[in-house]
């Protein structure tokens, strides 16, 4: 079953007196519960996906499709997780991870129950009536991640939420995201350009093309790496041969457009 | 090291902090101190006219005098009640202004231009117009502290609306959020520490609003004495009310510099 469709969606940037292709007739299917990864390199339009699919932005031409209605005539919650975890500083952690249903008029006592249960799962709970300044940033990740999940949302979309970072606080997250997508049943994309974070933790893999942004190839993850938590996945042996024909895939594209430039400033020169 | 020794160091820099404290508040006394001196030294001499610039015992005895009898309080209460009431609002009606400005992208493209000129003029010469318009009275003194402070605290506040990080709306926005919701959780609270300095600002702005609405017009005020003071060659009068107004205002600034401190630690 196709749960989100997007059909030949493109988007346009507009400036003064030019306009940037960020988008050119992306197509892709995700099915229910499924675990996307958007790899390419950066300036390729994979956070333009996400915000279009959010309905932050709106695509120039093309369709999005959420269970088969357009994405902003759906009332199903999305939940968005950034780069960074732009908690509000105001607020007690508490409080930030229930913003969405203070917005959705939906705060009730269980709810706030909801979110205690959530926090104490992530290993927040003694930190609940303390103010985001007070933590580290993977406790505040996994801040933002309650508060994205509160909201029971159909389909998370998360961009890049590890890349800001220390390695060992990355790899713990993966594993706690990963497992409590599993858990929820979860459909996700995430958007990223480390192609280790990409395999560990997604079911496919769409690799993406820079200028415009356009999907170059498709990946399936081996069923085997599919079932594994994202840190063991790493040490499998099938991890590796599917991150070199990544590796391949990704230098294969960057030739064509670096030559493309250098011919360009040889003609300015 | 050993932990005995360590706190010894501690102790060591506590002292030097202190003694850096100490060195500096001994020279602020003693720059207020030989200013004093020097101009009651310099009035008893006649190095200066005593006519005109007086001289800080004439100060005194007056500013005891009028206490004493209580005939100065009247003039400090109006002039206070009018800066503060100026003060809050042209801060209340800037941190409006800026709100619809921000709540319409065309209509502060639009006010833009009558913004600039608005700030560029100097306000105090609106000060007739606005006796005419509201009458000789303490409305018009409280406009001309509110006009004062009005647009500065527009174009700031509004500068501080645009400055906040457009994730943070992003985030929202994910959830649904309307353009109301977005000011009420992210725009206005982020932006409230921006709000309070332009009040510690506007504190000062005010009161030259108030002293020029006392001067064009009035019949009580601190304003208002020194214009008589003016008037009937007093210059005892004009000092001591210059010096009233000093500590005035420097103590209505610390307060709202307390308010300040208050509002950020209990707002994160």
């Amino acid at each position: 079953m196709s749960f989100l469709t997007l059909d030949h969606v493109s988007h346009h940037y507009f400036s003064r007196n030019n306009y940037t292709k960020a988008l050119d007739n992306i197509s892709f299917v995700v099915k229910d519960g499924e675990f996307i990864a958007l790899l390419g390199p950066s300036g390729c339009g994979k956070s333009t996906i996400l915000s279009i699919i959010a309905g932050i932005l709106k695509q120039t031409t093309g369709e999005v499709l959420l269970e088969g209605k357009p994405i902003n005539d759906s009332d199903l919650a999305i939940g968005y997780m950034l780069q960074q975890d732009y908690l509000f500083p105001w607020k007690t952690i508490k409080d930030n991870s229930l913003i969405g249903p203070k917005i959705c008029h939906s705060k009730t006592p269980e709810v706030e129950n909801e979110a205690l249960k959530l926090l104490k799962e992530v290993g927040l709970a003694n930190v609940a009536d303390s103010y985001p300044n007070a933590l580290s940033g993977g406790m505040r990740q996994r801040a933002a991640l309650v508060r994205t999940l509160i909201t029971d949302p159909k389909i998370l979309l998360l961009d890049e939420p590890f890349s800001a970072l220390d390695y060992q606080t990355k790899l713990k997250l993966e594993d706690l995201v990963s497992k409590l997508l599993r858990a929820y049943h979860k459909t996700a994309i995430l958007v990223t350009h480390d192609i280790g974070e990409a395999i560990s933790m997604s079911d496919r893999i769409l690799l993406m093309n820079a200028n415009p942004g356009s999907i170059a190839k498709i990946f399936e993850v081996p069923i085997e790496l599919r079932n594994e938590t994202p840190f063991l996945v790493r040490k499998h042996p099938k991890y590796q041969l599917l991150f070199d024909r990544i590796w391949e895939e990704l230098n294969k594209n960057e030739i064509n457009p670096e030559q493309a430039k250098g011919a360009a400033n040889q003609d300015e020169s | 090291m050993s932990p005995e020794s360590d706190r010894h160091l501690l102790i060591n820099h506590k002292y030097k902090l202190k003694r850096e404290k100490k060195i500096v508040f001994t020279w602020q006394i003693a720059i207020l101190i030989s200013f004093f001196a020097i101009w009651e030294i310099a009035s008893r001499l006649y190095w200066i006219d005593p006519l005109l610039f007086s001289s800080p015992s004439k100060i005194v005895e007056l500013l005891m005098n009028k206490f004493s009898d209580g005939s100065i309080l009247p003039h400090v209460q109006v002039t206070v009640f009018e800066t503060i009431l100026g003060f809050l609002l042209g801060t209340i009606i800037g941190i409006i202004i800026a709100t619809l400005l921000w709540s319409s992208n065309r209509l502060s493209k639009i006010m833009d231009p009558y913004l600039v000129i608005m700030n560029a003029m100097p306000k105090v010469a609106l000060g007739p117009i606005i006796i005419v318009a509201l009458g000789p009275g303490y409305i018009s003194i409280i406009a001309m502290g509110a006009i004062i402070s009005v647009v500065i605290t527009t174009l700031v506040v509004y500068s501080g609306f645009k400055e906040v990080d457009p994730n943070y709306e992003k985030v929202l926005k994910s959830f649904g959020a309307s353009r109301f919701q977005c000011f009420k959780e992210v725009i206005f609270p982020a932006t409230l520490p921006t709000m309070i300095s332009t009040l510690k600002v506007n504190v000062g702005l005010s009161w030259v609003g108030v002293i020029v609405g006392e001067f064009l017009v009035s019949k009580e005020g601190l304003g208002y004495l020194i214009v008589y003071g003016f008037q009937v060659f007093d210059f005892t009068l004009v000092m001591s009310s210059l010096i009233v107004i000093a500590v005035v205002a420097g103590i209505m600034y610390k307060i709202v510099e307390k308010i300040e401190s208050w509002l950020i630690k209990h707002t994160g």
